[in-house]
């Protein structure tokens, strides 16, 4: 093992430090070697909102699902308050693009579902679920199932499901990107109020840059695969943010400059 | 929409176990007139003598045949009055003994093997090997080994029925998707109950499609099985009236595991829609 750095980081409440972090890929249909992330190195602060932007197929998800327990880097490696992150687990929330909720289970049980692992009792968790579901509008939909929710209700019990179990990071891969523009903004700002309730850290992979800007105190640009953070720039513009000012409109000028050079040597590849 | 009125009979308690009939009043006609026409095609033809009724009855004689099977008196050699209901019996237990057998063993089996990579190189070659091997390729060593006993039935009943089960309870153990894997673990199941939590739940829809194979295949067997091994049932009941030349009575032993058949596969069907409602929204049609 490499060794461990020791900043700020270390001994935080959440906070993640990826240090030279490589991950390859067997493509499927070619059967080559696909490079996903070459030695990339990252730090997310505890408390802090980072959006990982770049374009599709640059290793935002593979970043991830790496942090997230659920794959291993070839090499180098990703802490968790100075711990190696060996595996998946509670303290580290995921909402997935495509919901995963259980659809054998009802909109109350999958919201319990976590809560029940953690040991609470029936009652207990019935609680603690009641009062997510009215956080986020969805009291009176308790027993449908996921498949009768629209994708906005889906993405929001997912989002609560990882809530009730009070994890200290939320890592969120495109979970928006699925969902009606309207829908969209509507959810942007509840997880912004969440947020702001809460305070966790969030990893948030996007590849709309508005979404980035308007939620994040940091936009991490990646490069086109294989995969480096190619620049990280802080948002500095008070919440909730107004998507028509100038200030907004210079960040995402900026970033979409930065984002462009990217997106174009994914097609002469 | 009127004419696509569903009506429910009966008490309350029926419409909360049978299914609702899902079809409007001219679908419903519709789906009736096909049987109906044959019924009236076979009597039209036995009673103008298009066939010879000594060769193939009309439908009036098979169901006296028949009435006596079920209701006529008890006598020492006449096995075609009144044993009716217990030849149903018979078939019918050596059926669902056999076939429940197959369900225990063959969920768990193929769950296991579609999970587990061990379970799998432990036990699907076994499966593969002996799953070419026609049931009734099975019969003679059955009932060498188990002589004209209830234990031939059984097992040739349960194994026949076992491998359509394990086969789809390993498919969908298999297709288990990955990210529900992923979000049962992130919320905490630990990874030797993911089987409970996430791997059997989610392969409910092939466990049943295995379950319907498998009963369909277990009354297959029966019929052979007491043709040529145990005595007593349906296709015992079969074979003798053959011996007797009584086709009034081979033709009532058909509708009657017909019946059964169908009876057996309407009830797992009811039974799978109650536990699969959540599947429904998955489904296209």
């Amino acid at each position: 093992m490499e060794q461990r750095s020791q900043g700020a980081l270390a001994g935080g409440a959440g906070g993640i430090e990826c240090r030279s972090v490589r991950k390859t890929y067997r493509d499927l249909s070619g059967g080559t070697e696909v490079l996903a992330l070459d030695g990339l190195s990252l730090d997310i602060a505890p408390r802090e909102f980072l959006t990982l932007l770049g374009p599709s197929g640059c290793g935002k998800s593979t970043l991830l699902n790496i942090i997230a327990g659920f794959e291993k880097p070839d090499s180098g490696a990703v802490w968790l308050d100075g711990r190696p992150i060996e595996r998946p687990g509670p303290d580290r929330g995921v909402v997935f693009q495509d919901y995963t909720l259980f659809p054998w289970l009802t909109v109350q049980r999958n919201v319990e579902y976590g809560l029940r692992e953690k040991g609470l009792s029936a009652a207990e968790a019935a609680g603690v679920a009641r009062h997510f579901l009215e956080l986020v509008g969805l009291a009176g939909f308790e027993q449908r199932y996921p498949h009768e929710l629209s994708g906005g209700m889906k993405q929001r019990v997912a989002l609560i499901r990882v809530l009730a179990i009070d994890p200290q990071i939320l890592l969120m891969d495109e979970p928006f990107a699925a969902v009606d523009a309207q829908t969209r903004a509507i959810l942007q700002e509840e997880l912004q109020r969440l947020w702001l309730q809460t305070r966790k850290t969030v990893v948030f992979v996007t590849h709309s840059v508005d979404e980035a800007i308007y939620l994040a105190d940091r936009v991490a640009v990646m490069t086109a695969r294989p995969g480096v953070a190619k620049a990280v720039v802080p948002i500095q513009l008070p919440r909730p943010r107004d998507a028509t000012s100038d200030a907004f409109n210079a960040y995402r000028r900026d970033i979409t400059r930065l984002i462009e050079v990217e997106a174009r040597k994914v097609f002469s590849t | 929409m009127p004419g696509r009125a569903v009506a429910r009979v009966g008490p309350s308690w029926v419409a909360g176990i049978l299914p609702r009939w899902p079809y409007g009043r001219k679908r419903t006609l519709r789906r009736f007139v096909p049987p109906l026409a044959l019924l009236g095609a076979w009597q039209v033809a036995s009673a103008l003598a298009l066939v010879d009724p000594s060769f193939i009855p009309g439908p009036g004689t098979v169901l006296r045949a028949w009435w006596q099977w079920m209701f006529g008196e008890r006598a020492a050699l006449s096995w075609y009055s009144g044993t009716w209901f217990e030849y149903v019996y018979l078939s019918a237990r050596r059926v669902l003994i056999g076939f429940g057998i197959a369900a225990l063993v063959g969920t768990m089996v193929g769950i296991l093997v579609g999970w587990y990579e061990l379970m799998a190189d432990l036990i699907d070659p076994i499966v593969q090997w002996l799953r070419p091997i026609p049931m009734t390729a099975w019969l003679p060593f059955a009932t060498f080994l188990f002589g004209i006993r209830e234990g031939a039935a059984i097992f040739l009943i349960s194994m026949g029925a076992f491998y359509p089960i394990v086969v789809n309870c390993t498919a969908g153990a298999e297709q288990t998707p990955k990210n529900l894997v992923r979000a049962a673990l992130m919320l905490g199941t630990p990874p030797r109950k993911l089987l409970l939590r996430v791997v059997l739940p989610s392969a409910l829809p092939f466990v049943f499609t295995g379950l319907r194979l498998g009963i369909g295949i277990g009354w297959v067997l029966v019929i052979v099985v007491e043709m040529l091994a145990v005595k007593g049932g349906i296709g015992y009941a079969m074979w003798t009236a053959y011996q007797f030349v009584r086709i009034d009575l081979i033709l009532a032993s058909m509708f009657t595991i017909g019946i059964l058949g169908l009876a057996s596969d309407r009830l797992l069907l009811v039974v799978s829609r109650r536990v699969l409602r959540w599947s429904s929204g998955l489904k296209a049609r």
